[in-house]
């Protein structure tokens, strides 16, 4: 049995022309101790699908799934109360921008021990130990002083060292980090992807981790699930999406990556050209179609893609969402490095 | 914080010095103070000699030096018109001003922080409506009429409440209410849209996230942020209506520090205008110190920077 196993996951929200599809119908699951790669640009809905798994959405979104079980629970049939005695013990979440999902009023300490506490995990003095324990472990020198140190006194990469730390508090089940090193310099970036994949396996945690970047996917996850416009487009285990992408729009994400070495310097950097469709109102026929190169070229029979692809089993657990999956297109994919 | 608050009582004492001598200058270019004791049918000798008598022909730095010592020593010499010291007129007055700037404050503060709350929670429902028009009426209302009326209602009509005099704290509740609802809206509204602002904020998420109680995420991380610019608002408030109060307190024939000021005013005495204005300029200096050391205690942004 998955730790976390959705089936047509869908979060709608009114505005003003109407109403926003913005997650259509995904089903995902994560094994435990498992790392899975939420991939897409912005407005893909994986920031939604994030906060939906955890329960907060905004107050005015509508939430619907055929299936949201957590460890065999159905999270949809939970009081509210009941879910937040989960959130934040079992499920926790590393947020985007380090700079501002700390509350500036209150100390590192404060904000560490709270969840411990609430979740009643032990006393006080067994929060600051643990506070301390895993500031340590997620490479802050001095902890004990840090504790009583402010947001504000702390670098970007710092805080989100600490929010790593601030998520591992009670010893979750899953940990949804949404683009956790989009806002930090390359260099921290990297160590903040490491500290992860290595507390990661150590602490066997699953975690959902959401990103835009292709190329950091290929680095620490053991499954990918590539989404557009409010669904799940393609997903497989990261060596076999690396090694044979099916989508188009996979294809072209992989595209757009530089290689060093492999890129010729002085070369055009690759786009895809065009914009997400509007998920206002419904989405008929392949949500994609407007901008794929099979259709643009003609390689393909573009009055097919007019009728709504089917998520398809393609080999083993690679799916993907096109009807021309299997059509090899002349699309250059420069292979990122993987990493060992 | 040590250094902080040293740091803000230098600030203050130089602000003090520079009231109490524009103050000092201001009341001598104003006109000639020895005409204006004397009175319109003085004559020119005893104008004259009122001059001498009360020390007006000096240069007026050293005029400045002398009222300055004799202020340091807590002497401000003695009231033109009644026969005692300025300092027994303003101990006789102040605690009727402070009772009525206290209470009038902490009824404001306990109505606009809870309600400006609700209201951000409830946003755009009929509380939310209803808080703004109450804020909208309080603003537009002139404070005489509003005392007036209660006076009518609860006085007059009713019979509740004394309409006037200070003799015990029954005859603060209408004045307090009628001063109290003045300053009530602008904290209500300030109230309302840092809750708004904050409850937006990401470290909400993140509480949320925790799986904290809705409580504990409104109370303890969105209040705490949204209320710092409430606190300076409130001191500036109560500055006001410890000096501002005058309207007040003759409609409700309160002998406080503002109908003495006022007093003072209209009849050219001197000594008491020149210590009423001093002693309100130092509330406010305390009060805008209170409010720094208050948001340096709840934001420690300030504090460490």
């Amino acid at each position: 049995m998955p730790l976390l196993d959705v089936q047509d996951l869908r979060v709608d929200l009114p505005v003003e022309a109407g109403t926003l599809h913005a997650v259509r119908g995904i089903d995902l699951s994560v094994e435990r101790g498992e790392m899975l790669c939420l991939v897409g640009e912005s407005g893909c809905g994986k920031s939604m699908t994030s906060l939906a798994l955890m329960g907060l959405l905004p107050r005015r979104a509508r939430l619907s799934a055929g299936r949201l079980d957590f460890d065999g629970e159905s999270l949809t049939a939970l009081s509210e109360r009941r879910r937040g005695q989960l959130r934040g013990r079992r499920m926790a979440m590393i947020f985007q921008e380090p700079m501002t999902a700390l509350n500036p009023a209150y100390t590192l300490g404060n904000q560490l021990c709270e969840a411990f506490l609430r979740h009643r995990l032990g006393n006080r003095r067994q929060a600051r130990e643990r506070a301390i324990e895993l500031l340590e472990r997620v490479g802050i020198s001095a902890a004990a002083e840090r504790l009583a140190q402010y947001p504000h006194q702390l670098s970007g990469g710092l805080r989100q060292r600490v929010m790593i730390a601030m998520a591992l508090m009670c010893d979750p089940d899953l940990i949804i980090a949404d683009e956790p090193t989009t806002a930090l310099d390359v260099t921290i970036q990297a160590q903040i992807l490491r500290l992860l994949r290595d507390l990661q396996q150590e602490l066997g945690t699953a975690v959902i981790f959401i990103t835009h970047d292709l190329g950091v996917v290929a680095r620490i996850a053991d499954r990918v699930a590539v989404m557009y416009a409010g669904e799940v487009i393609e997903t497989a285990p990261t060596q076999a999406l690396y090694a044979n992408p099916s989508h188009p729009y996979t294809r072209g994400l992989l595209s757009c990556i530089p290689a060093p070495g492999k890129t010729p310097p002085g070369s055009r950097l690759q786009a895809i050209p065009g914009v997400v469709p509007s998920l206002v109102g419904e989405v008929e026929g392949c949500a994609f179609r407007n901008r794929c190169p099979l259709v643009r070229e003609g390689q393909v029979d573009a009055a097919r893609c007019e009728r709504t692809p089917e998520l398809r089993q393609l080999a083993g657990a690679h799916q993907a969402r096109c009807h021309y999956a299997e059509h090899r297109a002349a699309t250059r994919v420069v292979q990122p490095e993987l990493s060992p | 914080m040590g250094t902080f608050i040293v740091r803000r009582l230098l600030v203050a004492l130089g602000v003090a010095l520079t009231i109490s001598v524009v103050s000092f200058m201001l009341l001598h270019l104003s006109g000639d103070l020895a005409t204006s004791i004397a009175g319109p049918e003085a004559t020119a000798e005893q104008v004259a000699q009122i001059r001498t008598e009360y020390g007006l022909d000096r240069p007026i730095v050293s005029q400045y030096l002398d009222w300055l010592g004799g202020a340091l020593q807590f002497d401000f010499g003695r009231s033109y018109y009644y026969q005692s010291t300025v300092v027994e007129l303003i101990v006789e007055r102040m605690p009727i001003t402070l009772t009525l700037g206290g209470l009038a404050l902490g009824l404001a503060v306990c109505i606009s922080i809870p309600l400006g709350v609700v209201a951000a929670l409830k946003r755009d429902s009929w509380v939310d409506r209803l808080a703004l028009l109450f804020a909208v009426v309080g603003q537009a209302m002139p404070s005489f009429w509003f005392g007036l009326t209660l006076i009518v209602v609860f006085a007059v009509t009713l019979k509740w409440l004394p309409a006037a005099g200070s003799g015990g704290l029954e005859h603060f509740i209408l004045p307090a209410i009628a001063l109290g609802y003045y300053a009530t809206p602008a904290m209500m509204r300030l109230t309302r849209t840092g809750m708004l602002e904050v409850l937006e904020s990401d470290y909400i998420r993140t509480a949320r996230a925790k799986g904290l109680s809705t409580t504990a995420v409104i109370f303890k991380h969105a209040l705490r942020n949204a209320i710092i610019p409430v606190v300076a608002l409130a001191a500036v408030e109560l500055g006001f209506m410890l000096g501002g109060s005058v309207v007040i307190e003759s409609v409700f024939s309160l002998g406080g520090l503002g109908q003495l000021a006022w007093d003072a005013i209209s009849r050219n005495d001197y000594p008491v205008v020149q210590a009423v204005v001093l002693i309100i300029a130092l509330f406010y200096i305390v009060l805008t110190l209170l409010a720094d050391i208050a948001n340096a205690a709840l934001d420690p942004r300030i504090r460490t920077r």
